[in-house]
């Protein structure tokens, strides 16, 4: 008898989380309780990679420092000349009469863990809606887009990486602009959905996105291209993609501003609903 | 219960509830520690939540089982309710089966726990797949393992608070 009404009580839960997101200020609530002890937890766990860096050989750091000097110097060329461009770009756009591009605000932010929820792909970064973060911005660092906050808890906040089988992303190949749909296939692995077996895609191909649902800048670098299974039997290639930002690693990461939102070409007044399933399907009908 | 297990001669101190409160609080925390979304480490939390379900089955139970299950799920940003869920099955399963799974030596307790913790995975599993969610692969299941790997010195640990000397008394009945 008490068994059914626990269970009962536990599903009514996780209805109401799913469908309804009624919970999200209970869960703000505890997740403020609970801050202090997370944290508290945090430091052994840092501390003891503090310790391995600590102990990491001195040929490795300088082999470290060599690389990263390279880099510089390869985008020297670009970023020395980035304000002469940014410039120019604005000058022809206003001549061409094209709408400015948005210029997005970022901020700074550091992964303080991966969740360990085993179903999904989600980190915990340590900036929260105490620092302005809102549900909905992309999350990227130095090589490319790492995730989308997802959920924003007083002082924290979670965001799930592209690789999250209920994340998808509208991308378009940096070669030739042909636009698609990039999901999480689980595995760390991206798969690029509904091309045509036909479709102009060869591995190595970069990806970047294409801006389309309002939510991602364009040209953001998002995967490369590894493999692409063209079977005659099926409708759709199977193109298989890897990440190009560090997204099962911890590190720093910048959160980009919310651009403001385009509405939707049939626009109908869509509730605001944030699991990830509803951003796919809306991102899928644009 | 007095005895570790019910064909063991030693008698018990009575468990202080303090203890309980303790170490379920320290298992949870354990649980919290963010190691990040390493499959096969063990779940404390349900570990030890089986632990006293099984041994002081008239103090812990459903009820607690489910306000551990709620903090879990807010701590992993896992959907409310998913450990909840769990955690009630097997608290209740736990308590049914605690007069049966005493009469058995350590080692087949063991396989007990094991199976009870497998069922709590299992019903995480079927409600995450049902909502869409992404399989872990096969290793999920080893953190079980790992668990019950553990029950014995988690036995001694958890008992260690209620043990007395042995007396060498011949005469007495038990």
């Amino acid at each position: 008898m008490r068994l059914a009404l626990y269970l009962a009580l536990s599903l009514l839960l996780v209805a109401a989380d799913l469908r309804f997101a009624l919970l999200s200020p209970l869960r703000q609530a505890v997740a403020a309780i609970f801050w202090p002890i997370q944290r508290a937890l945090l430091l052994p766990v840092e501390g003891m990679q503090d310790a391995s860096a600590y102990l990491a050989e001195i040929r490795q750091l300088k082999e470290e420092n060599e690389t990263l000097r390279a880099r510089q110097l390869e985008q020297a060329n670009l970023l020395l000349r980035q304000e002469h461009l940014a410039a120019e770009n604005r000058r022809l756009r206003a001549l061409l009469a094209m709408a400015e591009r948005v210029e997005a605000p970022t901020q700074a932010a550091q992964i303080l863990s991966a969740t360990r929820d085993p179903f999904s792909r989600k980190v915990l970064l340590d900036r929260g809606a105490a620092h302005g973060i809102v549900e909905g911005q992309p999350v990227i660092d130095e090589t490319g887009l790492v995730g989308q906050i997802t959920r924003v808890l007083p002082l924290t906040s979670e965001a799930t990486l592209i690789t999250d089988k209920n994340m998808a992303v509208p991308v378009e190949l940096a070669r030739n602009g042909l636009r698609a749909v990039l999901a999480g296939a689980g595995g760390g692995v991206l798969e690029l959905k509904f091309l045509p077996i036909n479709a102009d895609v060869e591995v190595g191909d970069h990806l970047v996105t294409s801006g389309l649902d309002g939510v991602y800048l364009p040209g953001l670098p998002v995967a490369e291209v590894t493999k692409i299974d063209r079977e005659a039997s099926s409708t759709f290639a199977r193109i298989e993609c890897a990440p190009l930002a560090g997204v099962e690693r911890n590190g720093p990461v910048l959160v980009m501003g919310k651009l403001a939102a385009t509405p939707p070409p049939n626009a109908e007044p869509a509730p605001e609903r944030s699991s990830a399933k509803a951003r796919k399907a809306r991102s899928m009908r644009r | 219960m007095i005895q570790p297990t019910h064909a063991s001669k030693r008698i018990l101190l009575p468990v202080k509830p303090w203890f309980i409160a303790a170490s379920l609080l320290a298992a949870l925390f354990f649980a919290w520690l963010p190691m990040g979304p390493v499959v096969f480490l063990p779940d404390w939390a349900a570990l030890v939540l089986a632990f006293w379900c099984i041994h002081q089955p008239f103090k812990v139970g459903m009820g607690i089982g489910f306000l551990m299950g709620l903090a879990m799920d807010v701590a992993e940003g896992s959907i409310l309710g998913q450990h909840a869920l769990a955690y009630v099955v097997l608290a209740f399963l736990a308590n049914g089966w605690s007069r049966r799974v005493l009469w058995f030596s350590l080692p087949g307790q063991a396989a007990h726990v094991f199976l009870l913790l497998l069922l709590a995975q299992a019903a995480q599993l079927l409600l995450r797949l049902a909502v869409g969610g992404d399989f872990p692969g096969l290793a999920y299941f080893l953190s079980s393992a790992v668990a019950a790997l553990l029950w014995h010195p988690l036995s001694y640990l958890l008992l260690l608070p209620q043990y007395r000397p042995i007396e060498r008394d011949e005469t007495r009945p038990i």
